[in-house]
């Protein structure tokens, strides 16, 4: 332990730790805006920075380490003069429009100048240019820009996709996508983890609820919602409620509020996607020669334009079972359709998805199998519902408990899981027992897959199947490991089951943000709960599927689950890795 | 009022002639990869406040310059700014009444012409083709890619033999290149804004002298592959080295009676001991390498022998042959190339030249070895002629200035035109004819010209020829490898063109040029053979290199190594330079500004742990 003194108070802290850290330690806040522990420890932004006993010059607390004896001053006049003045220096080049911002109100720069009382402005702005292109479901705003380089290091040391970068040098450099390119023209797998580590709103998705609006309004069209499993986890976050208030229930009221016309729940087709692709997996394992291995998941669409771009030729690999998303908005404009005897073009489908990839994945042309429109029309993340609720003035306290509608609407504990790291591993595992065995297996049997590890493995013994070697990761970095470790015969799998964000949807990039927090372990957490108190607990035992394959698609893997459920993922095209 | 005044710099004079200094160290230091457009425009308004402000083409041209500079950079400007730009330097050029805007001018036209490229992708796509792909300027500009603030740091803290590990993951050679290396890591040294380049050199001797026996890293397992390396110098050696660690087993022919190439038979020992270069070619080889010495490509077994003999082949052949002057007389007895003496003094046939007046030929680091040995070997007097000044010699000022003062003549400006022979046929004088130094060619050297003045005579009795060398590619031509004007041709990557598994680097690709990039040419062959071989083996070292720790850093002189007197020295051929001591190796590696942790090194590019 190292001994020193921050601002007098004498603390004690493990040799190599920060200033930062070891200050946070004793509960003296350094305010910091670039600081991103383990991920970007650069001292950028010197609003950190401190005053170091024996030093003339300020010390940015984030990437220096305490040595004993040091005596540190965290808000000196030499470190208030400087503070102030660097946060001068940022806002003069921020396009402060704080008023119609997306991040206005949880955006760590405006709380920096609040909590500072920046009234003067003491320096000309002076603003890049910025040139928007809002056609991706990604958008970079330069002017809001701090250059924390924040984005660069998620997408480098935890996504490994390199997307982002320092452009240029001298008054002019800027960060933006790597090599001079187009976030179009790139491998980018739009997982949106630079989104939520971004910390005000250089970077944002998409804003489609204007499209979603346009919908609602419009009365021939009849709107129907999803909502994907993670979202239940987090959509009252900024409420500041208990999940034990901010029940699914209580989101299926909010979006009857907006005006949905019918609530479903992509639980509903997490338990199918489970039938289908648990199939499919009993299908390929039994007839191994027939197929390469190990057999991938495929409903993280982060995931595949990761796969496609960085690993094509294992692309055959993936299950070939859609994302609960696509599934969803083949049957609603399908198997729904029929049923409520309403013109499939006339469904407009509306996802609440945790994430920004989605929005990629229902554009891609091969997702319009149930009428020929795009089976899902737009895509909002949980930070969009969040808005759309604001707007809508809807607050959640003071909603009651709602049902979700039928028959979309249904869904087990192993759909819920979908949400976090392991879920659908373990979901499939059940089900997959079943279907071999003709048994139950106890629904927490597999519960090794489980867990905030980045890359988990496990072997399960299925009777008649023999054992079945599994894997799970999620953040794309991992991904990355865990194949170069099969390609070089580290490891073996049968099923891998892969989440692009970090801790899987409940950490996903269209989740709300919270500076500095990782919620994806608490938000699953979340989820597991649902599942554990959940009176069905296997996909299997989902009545409204059953029902589904006994009226319409009659069995897993059948023709018409084939045309609606499935999908060719060599069907488009995405830009693959050019090597310097 | 008096009638003159004597005239006393004013203390805002002052000042601004320390910062000019400041801004003149500063700009050496510049880190690789700037903005270039950014960079003109920043000189462009340096110019522009020298303006008196007399003439319309620089008070105005230059400001208008400046601001169509910045439209670029703010991507508001279009291909027509690009011509405007263009026009307006161009009349700025012509028509300015002095340098000041004449220059500034060219300054701008020659970036235009320069790189245009970048103007254009400013204008076209808001980009810059600039960036800081190597943040670290002293590793940046070792063509190894030398860890150099890791080893500073592992000598700050004592840890020689891993300042040496840490030295070999990218250079087998450290002790050579502690002694002779050419210091490019220094150019751009980040100190130098504060008050001179850190001696890297210095600091890296003070290691090698003090790591005591360092073992090598163990191989990989066999690969079983096979590889040929010809030419036993630095560069292949350095090939042999890194693929003996990757597992292949390697063969080094080399057609001298013993390796090291130009470092044995180029440079003198009082440069380079050669006890320390023995030990270090002996620790390369304990590797595992095999070695053929005395084998000729071409007379004892021929490439295409070779090249069917083993999975890949690496040329290192360097450049031995020596370039005549072609002048009347060169045949004389007593005229001889740089290139024979010190390979005769390599392999220990030293020549006596005791009372002998010896001319040498030349103004490079050649000349100098070969001026320096002459004083060695008793030549009553040496003179070093060479058609330019003094400064416009190739050696480096240290070695001219280390001659001169081991009693080396300079006779400068003078061309050779002839060697005077006696009756046997023996040299016995050079005439040179006086030149005058005239107008700077393209490259940036003043061109000599005849001067309107007599021949003068130089009496010798021998005339040593220091005028380059070339690359023997006999042995090779009949085989359908690729060599251009008398060097082979390979591409970065060291592979031959269209020859399958043949690679080339170091002097025989580049021409006569340093140990370190020999090096770095066969570090980058190894690379390429092992992935050409189907591997990919990855070097790297397992030393914790010292977390930076804060200082003040105060402007500190730069402390440079010493030398023998030259009174002393010069009477034999021992070590001249003396190494730094413990203290002063203490406060040198101080100076280091941690530029791996410092700056941008921090967020990206200031470690580059494996290859």
């Amino acid at each position: 332990m190292v001994n020193l003194r921050i601002d007098n108070i004498p603390v004690s802290a493990p040799e190599g730790t920060t200033i930062l850290e070891a200050a946070r330690s004793v509960n003296i806040e350094i305010p910091s805006l670039c600081y991103l522990k383990d991920i970007n420890e650069i001292a950028a932004c010197r609003i950190c920075c401190v005053e170091v006993s024996g030093h003339d010059r300020l010390v940015p607390s984030c990437d220096n380490v305490v040595a004993e004896g040091m005596e540190v001053f965290t808000n000196s006049p030499k470190v208030r003069e400087a503070r102030r003045a660097n946060l001068r220096l940022l806002l003069s080049h921020h396009d402060v429009s704080c008023t119609n911002c997306t991040r206005s109100g949880n955006c760590t720069l405006q709380s920096l100048a609040n909590d500072f009382n920046m009234r003067g402005i003491h320096y000309p702005k002076q603003l890049h240019n910025d040139r928007i292109d809002i056609t991706a479901p990604l958008i970079r705003e330069n002017s809001k820009c701090v250059m924390c380089m924040r984005c660069i290091q998620i997408c480098d040391k935890v996504q490994s996709v390199n997307i982002w970068d320092l452009l240029g040098t001298g008054s002019w450099a800027m960060v933006d996508v790597s090599r001079n390119r187009r976030i179009q023209d790139t491998e980018c797998t739009y997982c949106g983890q630079c989104i939520t580590h971004c910390p005000t709103a250089a970077l944002r998705e998409r804003d489609d609820t204007g499209r979603v609006y346009d919908a609602i309004d419009d009365r021939d069209t009849v709107t129907v919602v999803q909502v994907a499993p993670a979202v239940r986890s987090a959509w009252a976050e900024r409420y500041g409620l208990d999940p034990e208030f901010a029940t699914p229930k209580r989101m299926a009221a909010a979006l009857r509020r907006i005006g949905f016309d019918y609530v479903f729940d992509t639980n509903f087709t997490a338990d199918l996607t489970i039938m289908e692709e648990g199939s499919e997996f009993i299908e390929r394992f039994t007839h191994r020669d027939q197929h390469s291995w190990p057999m991938f998941t495929s409903c993280c669409p982060g995931w595949v334009r990761f796969l496609k771009s960085q690993y094509p030729e294992l692309t055959d690999s993936l299950s070939t079972a859609k994302s609960p998303q696509q599934m969803f908005g083949a049957l609603a404009k399908s198997y729904f359709a029929e049923k409520i005897g309403v013109d499939p073009h006339k469904i407009f489908v509306v996802s609440v998805m945790p994430c920004v990839s989605k929005k990629s994945e229902c554009a891609l042309p091969t997702m319009n199998d149930a009428c020929g429109d795009p089976d899902v029309d737009v895509v909002i993340t949980t930070r969009e519902l969040n808005i759309m609720m604001r707007a809508n003035h809807i607050n959640p306290v003071f909603l009651p408990e709602e049902e979700f509608d039928s028959p979309l609407g249904t869904g087990t504990g192993a759909a819920v899981i979908f949400g976090a790291t392991g879920g659908v591993m373990d979901a499939a595992l059940r089900s997959a027992y079943y279907l071999i065995t003709g048994k139950n297996p106890d629904p927490d049997a597999f519960k090794s897959v489980r867990g905030m590890d980045g890359w988990k493995e496990s072997i399960f013994e299925i009777p008649g199947a023999g054992e079945v070697h599994v894997a799970v990761a999620s953040g794309l970095g991992n991904a990355r490991k865990l194949i170069q470790a099969i390609r070089r015969g580290e490891v073996r799998y049968d099923f891998v089951e892969i989440m692009a964000c970090p801790g899987g949807c409940a950490g996903g990039g269209g989740q709300p943000i919270v500076d500095g927090c990782e919620l994806a372990d608490e938000r699953g957490r979340v989820l597991w709960k649902l599942d554990v108190r959940d009176k069905l607990r296997f996909s299997h035992e989902n009545p409204d599927v059953l029902a589904l394959y006994k009226e319409y698609l009659t069995a897993p893997l059948g023709e018409k689950s084939h045309h609606l459920l499935h999908t060719d993922h060599h069907g488009w095209d995405m830009p693959t890795i050019v090597k310097n | 009022m008096s009638r003159l005044d004597i005239m006393t710099p004013s203390r805002s004079q002052t000042v601004i002639e320390g910062l000019y200094r400041d801004v003149e160290r500063r700009i050496a230091s510049s880190p690789p990869g700037l903005c270039p457009v950014d960079l003109a425009l920043s000189s462009l308004r340096l110019c522009h406040a020298q303006t008196c402000g007399k003439c319309v083409p620089c008070r105005i041209g230059l400001g208008q310059l400046a601001a169509l500079l910045e439209q670029v950079l703010n991507g508001e400007a279009t291909m027509e700014t690009l011509a405007i730009i263009e026009r307006t330097a161009r009349v700025i050029y012509n028509s300015a009444d002095c340098a000041i805007g004449r220059d500034a001018a060219r300054l701008v036209s020659d970036g235009l012409a320069g790189f245009r490229d970048d103007y254009e992708e400013h204008i076209l796509h808001h980009r810059c083709l600039g960036g800081m792909q190597n943040p670290v300027p002293c590793v940046a500009l070792c063509p190894a890619g030398v860890d150099i603030p890791g080893y500073v740091a592992l000598v700050k803290n004592r840890r020689y033999a891993d300042a040496v590990r840490l030295i070999r993951k990218d250079n087998p050679f450290p002790s050579a290149c502690a002694y002779i290396c050419e210091h490019p890591c220094e150019a751009r040294c980040r100190r130098r804004m504060i008050d001179d380049a850190v001696n890297i050199r210095g600091l890296k001797r003070y290691a090698v002298d003090h790591s005591g026996d360092v073992p090598n890293p163990s191989n990989a397992l066999p690969t079983g592959k096979t590889v040929a390396v010809i030419g036993g110098g630095p560069g292949g050696l350095s090939a042999a080295y890194y693929l003996s660690l990757m597992g292949h087993r390697v063969t080094v022919f080399e057609q001298r009676s013993k390796l090291g190439g130009m470092l044995r038979y180029g440079i003198p020992s009082y440069r380079f001991p050669r006890e320390i270069l023995d030990k270090e070619i002996e620790s390369i080889l304990s590797t595992g390498i095999e070695v053929r010495t005395g084998i000729t490509i071409g007379s004892d077994i021929s490439f295409d022998e070779l090249k069917n003999k083993y999975d890949a082949l690496y040329i290192a052949i360097g450049a031995h042959t020596d370039k005549k002057t072609g002048i009347e007389g060169e045949n004389s007895e007593g005229v001889m190339s740089a290139v024979e003496m010190l390979r005769a003094i390599g392999d220990d046939n030293l020549p006596d030249f005791t009372g002998k007046e010896i001319v040498v030929i030349g103004g490079g680091n050649v000349a100098m070895d070969v001026c320096r040995s002459s004083v060695r070997l008793g030549a009553k007097k040496v003179s070093c002629v060479y058609r330019r000044r003094q400064a416009d010699m190739t050696a480096l000022p240290e070695e001219v200035e280390g001659a001169i003062a081991e009693g080396v003549e300079l006779v400068t400006l003078a061309a050779p035109v002839r060697i005077e022979a006696d009756e046997n046929g023996r040299a016995a004088a050079l005439w040179a004819q006086p030149q005058i130094i005239g107008n700077i060619d393209a490259a940036g050297r003043p061109r000599p010209e005849k001067a309107a003045r007599g021949e003068i005579r130089i009496p010798a009795d021998i005339i040593i020829v220091a005028i380059g060398q070339g690359i023997e590619t006999h042995g090779f031509e009949q085989s359908k490898i690729s060599i251009k004007r008398g060097t082979f041709i390979a591409e970065t990557s060291g592979q031959i063109g269209d020859m399958d598994g043949v690679f080339a680097g170091g002097d025989c690709v580049t021409g006569p040029a340093t140990v370190i990039r020999a090096i770095a040419a066969g570090k980058v062959a190894a690379a390429n053979i092992d992935e050409y071989l189907g591997f990919h083996h990855e070097i790297s070292v397992d030393v914790a290199i010292p977390d930076p720790q804060l200082t003040n850093n105060p402007p500190h002189g730069r402390i440079n190594t010493t030398e023998r007197q030259a009174c002393e020295r010069k009477n034999d051929f021992t070590c001249i330079e003396c190494g730094m001591t413990e203290e002063e190796a203490a406060a040198e590696s101080s100076r280091c500004l941690r530029c791996d942790h410092f700056g941008y090194g921090i967020f990206r590019g200031g470690r580059k742990s494996t290859w």
